[in-house]
């Protein structure tokens, strides 16, 4: 079972934004999909998840046309966590999560403990009764993972495996923040689910991306494990800098995460 | 990551227990000021002899009953319905615009009924003596309805393209053609004499002193029927709080609720305002105070909004029937005259919520 897209064109107003995207994404990996500013990364993970109609191509989601599928039923096998939320009203943490349980077979007496479950994984204990506008941006770029979570929580269902689409899961968060979301979603793609995660930290998607899809310009222009596709010549190409990798500076300090 | 955490008690955050207690509550004060609106009035009737005489078969005296079951009770059936009609819509178009100062006004709903009011109360006079006759004041309450729905699918049909809903379009052309109706009806009233013009400031202002059951017939089902509907979209209207991609993430059909809201909100008013002219106030400041109180859920917010719109309706009522009678105070100056106030107070005291 996979997430498998083919020739995807998307217009927006006049302009095309992705050209002849083929991709294939197999459940149990975490794909990450890089690449700089406007090369189309979330235009293409908006039309992964059916939010915009593409062009043309289509979008199979374990073997399912995504845009022949009820909003429902797409609910029910994949769950998004959008860059940016902001909330009209306001919500406790606990009410953000619930709302993503509503297309959900959960019981309701089961709600309350799965609510509690996301909320943990995603970090905040004990946060449900604090009101969502009060928390800082990476609390509630947290709390939007924890919906996300409680969306799909189990990472396989008897209809096949779950999946989670992320655009820039961690960039409100600080270096320990984005450890434990990024060592989260790793393990829910272990477990069996699909993640395609947005990325724009390469250190990042090097340790934690199973398979990497490099953008630009509105092309997949590399895809393949991290070792082959962030290689010195594909970014400096790409991102239009010299990018030589593990190489250490000369002086001045750098912190990695790995390092630990 | 299976395993789900054991449920120990009530969630913290979840507030539906807080809903339903107020829905209960509500319903015991609604229950009440009804109970005391039947009893009180500019005659003296007391509701209390009359039904204890009619229940033990005695003669009731006919005035008194006239004034029971034809004036006070279709008045307390109107109060109630247009009341949860006007804060049902406020809390559904707040909803529906992601904005809490939205109001049913913003669809040129107000806009167009009030055109189709004036037009019927200044230009009711061309009409052939006898449709005129056989439409009697109907005409204004009809006319005001149509005018507010025309405005509405007007609206509707200019903002969506290929099956969706733009809701900025929506607001925008809202403005748009709330000037254009207003600027009609101004001609309208350009042309009116003295006592029309009277006739139409009244109706303005907003009074359930023309309550009837001929009134009530017209207008009732289509209220009925709205706030029925209303629960159903609770959930659709929770999930666009997220935005409305976000709420097509979660598995909700956006533009089915986007046009159920609609035809509801504007369905209610319309008819409301038909009935009971421009009553204001009350669609923005009994959605807020329960959003305050039990969180912007619609599930209950909605059920809750009903109860209190058409208990604060009736209370007002009550004031204006008996303030100077046996004149009567319209009721639009007593909610806006309470409301007013009572809404800068609570929005004061809660400015540290509302900035954050």
């Amino acid at each position: 079972m996979s997430l498998v897209a083919r020739g995807l064109d998307v217009d927006l107003g006049k302009r095309r934004v992705l050209r002849g995207i083929d991709l294939t994404a197999p459940a149990g990996q975490l794909t990450a999909i890089i690449g700089p500013n406007g090369s189309g990364k979330t235009t293409l993970l908006r039309c992964l998840t059916g939010e915009i109609a593409a062009t043309s191509g289509t979008v199979f989601l374990n073997g399912r046309d995504t845009a022949l599928m009820r909003p429902e039923d797409l609910a029910s096998v994949r769950a998004v966590l959008p860059q940016q939320t902001t909330l009209s009203f306001p919500f406790t943490v606990a009410e953000v999560v619930s709302i993503a349980l509503t297309a959900s077979p959960t019981p309701m007496a089961d709600r309350a403990g799965l609510v509690r479950s996301a909320l943990s994984q995603a970090g905040l204990p004990g946060y449900s009764g604090r009101l969502y506008q009060q928390l800082s941006g990476g609390e509630q770029q947290r709390v939007q993972l924890a919906r996300a979570l409680a969306q799909v929580w189990t990472p396989t269902g008897r209809d096949g495996p779950r999946w989670l689409f992320l655009d820039e899961p961690v960039s409100s968060l600080d270096i320990a923040h984005q450890m434990h979301v990024m060592e989260t979603v790793q393990a829910y793609a272990r477990d069996g689910g699909g993640v395609i995660a947005v990325m724009h930290d390469l250190n990042l998607t090097a340790m934690f991306a199973d398979h990497v899809m490099l953008m630009c310009a509105g092309r997949i222009v590399a895809s393949g494990t991290p070792q082959d596709v962030m290689t010195d010549r594909n970014l400096s190409d790409v991102y239009n800098i010299k990018i030589v990798r593990n190489c250490v500076p000369a002086d001045g300090i750098w912190v990695l995460p790995q390092a630990s | 990551m299976v395993a789900l955490e054991a449920d120990a008690g009530r969630l913290d955050g979840d507030r539906a227990h807080l809903g339903r207690n107020i829905a209960i509550l509500l319903s015991v004060l609604l229950l009440s000021v009804a109970i005391l609106s039947l009893g009180h009035g500019a005659s003296g009737v007391s509701a209390w002899t009359v039904l204890i005489d009619w229940m033990t078969g005695q003669t009731v005296d006919v005035t008194d009953r006239v004034v029971l079951f034809d004036i006070r009770l279709p008045r307390l059936a109107t109060g109630i319905l247009v009341g949860a009609s006007l804060a049902v819509s406020g809390a559904i178009m707040q909803g529906l615009f992601r904005n809490p100062l939205a109001d049913p006004g913003l669809l040129g709903v107000s806009a167009g009924a009030g055109l189709g009011a004036i037009a019927a109360l200044v230009m009711g006079g061309l009409l052939p003596p006898a449709v005129a006759a056989a439409a009697g004041w109907h005409l204004v309450s009809l006319s005001a309805f149509f005018g507010g729905w025309i405005a509405m699918l007007t609206l509707y049909a200019i903002s969506t393209r290929q099956g969706r809903t733009s809701i900025a379009t929506m607001l925008l052309a809202g403005i748009a053609l709330a000037a254009m109706v207003g600027a009609v009806s101004g001609l309208i009233v350009y042309r009116a004499t003295d006592d029309q013009l009277r006739d139409l400031t009244f109706w303005g202002l907003g009074s359930l002193a023309g309550a009837s059951w001929t009134k009530l017939a017209a207008a009732a089902p289509l209220m009925l029927v709205a706030l029925a509907a209303s629960p159903l979209i609770a959930r659709g209207l929770d999930g666009l709080a997220l935005g409305e991609a976000m709420a097509a993430h979660v598995g909700i059909r956006v533009q089915r609720v986007k046009a159920a809201a609609i035809l509801t909100a504007a369905g209610a008013t319309g008819a409301a305002v038909a009935i009971s002219g421009g009553i204001g106030f009350v669609g923005i400041v009994v959605p807020h105070l329960l959003r305050l109180v039990a969180g912007p859920r619609h599930r209950w917010l909605l059920i809750n909004s009903a109860l209190l719109g058409a208990t604060v309706l009736v209370g007002a009522d009550m004031i204006s029937r008996t303030i100077i009678a046996p004149a009567e105070l319209p009721i639009g100056i007593i909610t806006a005259m309470i409301g007013g106030p009572f809404f800068l107070w609570v929005l004061l005291s809660n400015r540290r919520t509302l900035d954050a």
